[in-house]
């Protein structure tokens, strides 16, 4: 007969309502603040999902046993589990959606301007800022690699890297990654103002940078895969896919695949890796002071590269004959498009004949490849 | 009185125009609004003024260097 203990209600604690208030805040970031509600909304919902008793999306088998959150090493039962396991865990859609991101992304910027991979690659200093940190709090130098790599502010790479060195932490690691994503409007501006004044936030730059051929856009990826993976071999897969999807979209004879790769292939990935890192995040799993400690470390990783990046920038206009404005080096974290739009709303705050747009998109696209490189980086040391 | 060429800074579509011929705009006032790389960039006044040309229209493709508008200083 169906009575109360069959229903979610009699297994229901205090740490399922904690959560569920949890997921539906995501909700709401994502839909009335439109913040990244790509990401908030499948994630928010899927941890709504498995905060609800006995639902049995992630249930694993673990020695013949049915348990409820994922358990790694068990058997996936669960349909959610299934596709943790098979997606996250064999790495299949981190990997893929670096592809769909190549397919994406204008390398134009850079190509334009070189000395912007400079700055992606200055941001990556917060990633090992924050892996220090972690280390002197007690974090193991697996986790604490995996925490770090939250402050390049890329959610695939953040996946990638802890599924590889610390899986036990990458619902923590995951959500904290993609929620600061979303939180680049907030967390940057302070970090920017405090080391900037308002005549270098004013700095003009000409909007435009000189035009790049087809040739140059082609050759790119083929010599960035080639360069990166030579000198970082286990940076492969993310750099391997990024530059695969890049030359998609820039040889001008895979129109389509290019277009399906940036459009409905990525659209399903991204549905699929936010349910399931939402359905990791049970109360079980995520409240733990490990896991919380995870999160606020994430937003010092985070703040650290911005930290980096702008100190770098002005350190370059010691040398540069042309300056560079300093804000530019913010946009070296790879939360693309959010932190170059961070760079121009300031810029023109400071100065309405800014337009900084394409200025910080170069190193927004830099810091994609260079958080990429310092998880491989992290692989190659520790993997 | 001086007066300044606001030009289209990167490739991209004008969503909408705000101003008309005999505004008077301030500072930091949306001139228009410039769809580029998927992302919605209001285009702002450089100064206190009078708009007297606006050189764009809604849906409008523009590239970079035409004319969005003139603006004469007060």
């Amino acid at each position: 007969m169906f009575g109360l203990f069959e229903t979610g209600f009699a297994n229901f604690t205090w740490g399922n309502g904690v959560m569920l208030a949890i997921g539906c805040a995501f909700l709401y970031l994502g839909i009335a603040k439109k913040m990244e509600p790509l990401l908030l909304v499948p994630i928010g919902f899927g941890v709504i999902l498995i905060n609800l008793p006995l639902g049995g999306l992630m249930q694993t088998i673990v020695e013949g046993k049915v348990v409820e959150a994922y358990a790694i090493g068990g058997e996936p039962a669960g349909i959610l589990a299934r596709v943790f396991y098979y997606g996250l865990v064999w790495e299949f859609i981190p990997v893929f959606i670096f592809l769909g991101l190549g397919a994406m992304t204008d390398f134009g910027p850079v190509i334009a301007n070189p000395k912007t991979l400079i700055l992606g690659a200055g941001a990556q200093f917060g990633v090992y800022a924050a892996f220090f940190i972690s280390l002197l709090l007690g974090f193991n130098i697996y986790e604490a690699a995996s925490i770090g790599i939250i402050g390049g502010a890329d959610g695939p790479t953040t996946i990638f890297l802890t599924n590889r060195l610390a899986p036990h932490l990458i619902g923590a690691t995951a959500v904290a990654a993609y929620t600061y994503m979303a939180m680049v409007p907030i967390i940057q501006p302070p970090v920017i103002k405090a080391l900037t004044t308002k005549e270098e936030r004013a700095m003009y730059m000409k909007p435009q940078l000189r035009p790049v051929s087809r040739l140059e856009k082609i050759l790119f990826p083929v010599i960035g895969a080639i360069t990166i993976i030579l000198i970082v071999p286990k940076s492969a897969p993310l750099i391997g896919m990024f530059m695969a999807g890049n030359i998609l979209r820039e040889c001008g004879v895979t129109d389509r695949l290019a277009n399906t790769a940036a459009t409905a292939f990525i659209d399903i990935l991204t549905i699929l890796l936010g349910l399931c890192v939402g359905a990791f995040m049970s109360a079980g799993t995520f409240l733990k002071p490990a896991s919380l400690m995870v999160f606020g470390l994430g937003i010092a990783a985070f703040a650290a590269s911005t930290f980096f990046g702008v100190i770098l920038a002005k350190f370059m206009n010691l040398f540069l004959k042309e300056k560079i404005n300093p804000m530019i080096g913010a946009a070296g974290v790879s939360a693309v498009p959010m932190a170059a739009r961070v760079v121009q709303r300031m810029g023109q705050e400071a100065n309405p004949r800014n337009f900084l747009l394409m200025h910080a998109m170069g190193p927004n696209v830099a810091g994609v490849i260079g958080t990429a490189t310092a998880a491989g980086i992290f692989l190659g040391i520790l993997g | 009185m001086s007066q300044e060429v606001i030009e289209v800074p990167i490739t991209g579509k004008i969503i909408s125009v705000e101003v008309k011929p005999g505004d008077e705009v301030k500072e930091g006032d949306t001139i228009c609004i410039l769809e580029s790389m998927k992302m919605e960039n209001p285009i702002l006044a450089p100064a206190d003024g009078t708009i007297t040309e606006v050189g764009v229209t809604a849906d409008q493709v523009v590239k970079p260097g035409e004319t969005i508008a003139v603006i004469e200083y007060q």
